[in-house]
């Protein structure tokens, strides 16, 4: 590893000001930056550590049942949150998939999101939750829907400075579940990952959202599949349709672990699948 | 590149440091302070080998800058045994036999630490699945396993 100045400051504004310097790099959990500093594809001048900074970490419920998760709150506290189970199951289950435990324990959300990567395990969970992302930076606050985040493959809208400081699920799903396809059951990157979230109204799907990971340049939001369930009371038939229309979204690429067209097909099986489990534990 | 001073708190001792940016909680532990229990294996997370424990929490030490955990309390292998008594799941790896090169052990036994401690009354699945994080090049897996059953069943029994 190439050496570097170390900075922890304690404020929003100090690490925006040396963030936005050149070669510059936000430490959060570190399990993807040193990683990379390691392999001498990170070579930052200087890294700033946000562990410092007061208000980045925890998960809190308002009295309208939205929840923000801090950027800097470890993916294993999001795996083990009662809130995040009870109201967002598939972010849930994305955060326990993330490697082990002893990474879980050192990896943030706001990490595994700012990293861009679009296999990223919590990313789907997200989408399905409709999640606001709150970013600060020299000029302010901003906010920024989830799925217009990402740019490409590690890229997003953030600029030279801009520090995601945490997330907000505006309103609770009924039922979601989140599918990683994938080989091994720990310590694997995901072929693919689908989070289906629904809100269930007597029977009738008032409103559906599904995340897609590792299927397209970006993780992205399968906006015709969810039209095709809102409104709908839901049948295999309708599933198969949104399963359907969910796969025609992607644009996957064949890469040492599978093929597009295996990614496609699974795309189409798993919506169907994280639907049904979703609606499932919405009618319990 | 200037170094930093750290005050590590590394199994109830204090070190005061002068330390590289770059050094990871493993080399510091290792190079610096001589702890040479805790082992290093692959050097990018995936295999468990360095695993140690940070504020009560199992993490792989080897994706740790040591200049992050200042003050915060550092469990090695070596701090484990308390007035000569090994902790239960050191003397069930003993018992069960639960090591063969004995290079993975340390991290083993750290991971499985915190699994007993926590929560001893997982199933043998949940325990399988928990370590993971935790790979065996000699496959000994087996006995490894029924040593944290030996020991959860110990503690769960002790409480």
């Amino acid at each position: 590893m190439k050496n570097f100045e170390y900075f922890e400051p304690n404020t929003l504004a100090e690490a925006s000001r040396l963030f936005a310097e050149e070669h510059a790099q936000l430490l959060a959990g570190g399990t993807d930056l040193i990683i990379g500093m390691k392999a001498y594809t990170e070579t930052p001048k200087s890294v700033i550590s946000l562990q410092n900074i007061p208000g980045l970490t925890g998960i809190t419920k308002d009295a309208a049942n939205s929840i923000t998760i801090g950027a800097m709150t470890k993916v294993r506290e999001v795996e083990l949150s009662e809130e995040i189970l009870k109201h967002h199951t598939a972010l849930a289950e994305g955060a326990s998939e993330i490697g082990s435990i002893q990474i879980r324990n050192l990896a943030t959300i706001g990490g595994n999101i700012a990293h861009a990567s679009p296999a990223a395990d919590t990313v789907a969970g997200l989408l399905a939750a409709d999640a606001q992302v709150h970013i600060s930076g020299a000029d302010g606050e901003r906010t920024v829907p989830i799925n217009e985040l990402f740019t490409g493959p590690g890229q997003t809208v953030l600029t030279a400075g801009e520090i995601i400081t945490h997330f907000r699920l505006p309103s609770p799903a009924s039922g979601s579940h989140y599918i990683k396809h994938k080989i091994r059951e720990v310590m694997d990157l995901a072929f693919i990952g689908v989070a289906s979230a629904v809100n269930v109204d007597n029977g009738t799907i008032i409103d559906a959202r599904i995340g897609l990971a590792a299927v397209a340049p970006t993780p992205i939001r399968a906006t015709e599949a969810e039209e095709l369930l809102k409104g709908n009371e839901p049948t295999d038939e309708l599933l198969a349709q949104a399963g359907g229309a969910a796969a025609a979204a992607t644009s996957p690429i064949s890469d040492l672990r599978c093929s597009a067209e295996h990614r496609k097909e699974m795309v189409d099986v798993l919506t169907r699948r994280t639907l049904q489990y979703a609606l499932d534990r919405a009618r319990n | 590149m200037s170094k930093h001073p750290v005050s590590l708190k590394v199994n109830g001792d204090e070190h005061d440091l002068l330390i590289e940016p770059r050094k990871t909680l493993l080399a510091v532990l290792r190079d610096t302070i001589g702890l040479t229990g805790t082992k290093e294996g692959c050097s990018t997370g995936d295999c468990g080998a360095c695993t140690v424990i940070v504020d009560g929490k199992a993490v792989t030490s080897c994706m740790v800058l040591g200049v992050t955990v200042s003050d915060k309390e550092i469990t090695t292998i070596e701090g484990l045994a308390s007035d000569g008594e090994l902790h239960p799941i050191q003397q069930a790896f003993i018992d069960t036999g639960g090591y063969q090169c004995g290079f993975c052990t340390p991290g083993f036994i750290m991971a499985s630490k915190v699994l007993v401690d926590e929560n001893p009354n997982r199933t043998e699945e949940e325990f399988r699945h928990a370590l993971g994080g935790n790979i065996c090049r000699c496959t000994g897996y087996t006995k490894i396993l029924e040593a944290v059953i030996q020991a959860a069943e110990e503690i769960r029994t002790a409480s």
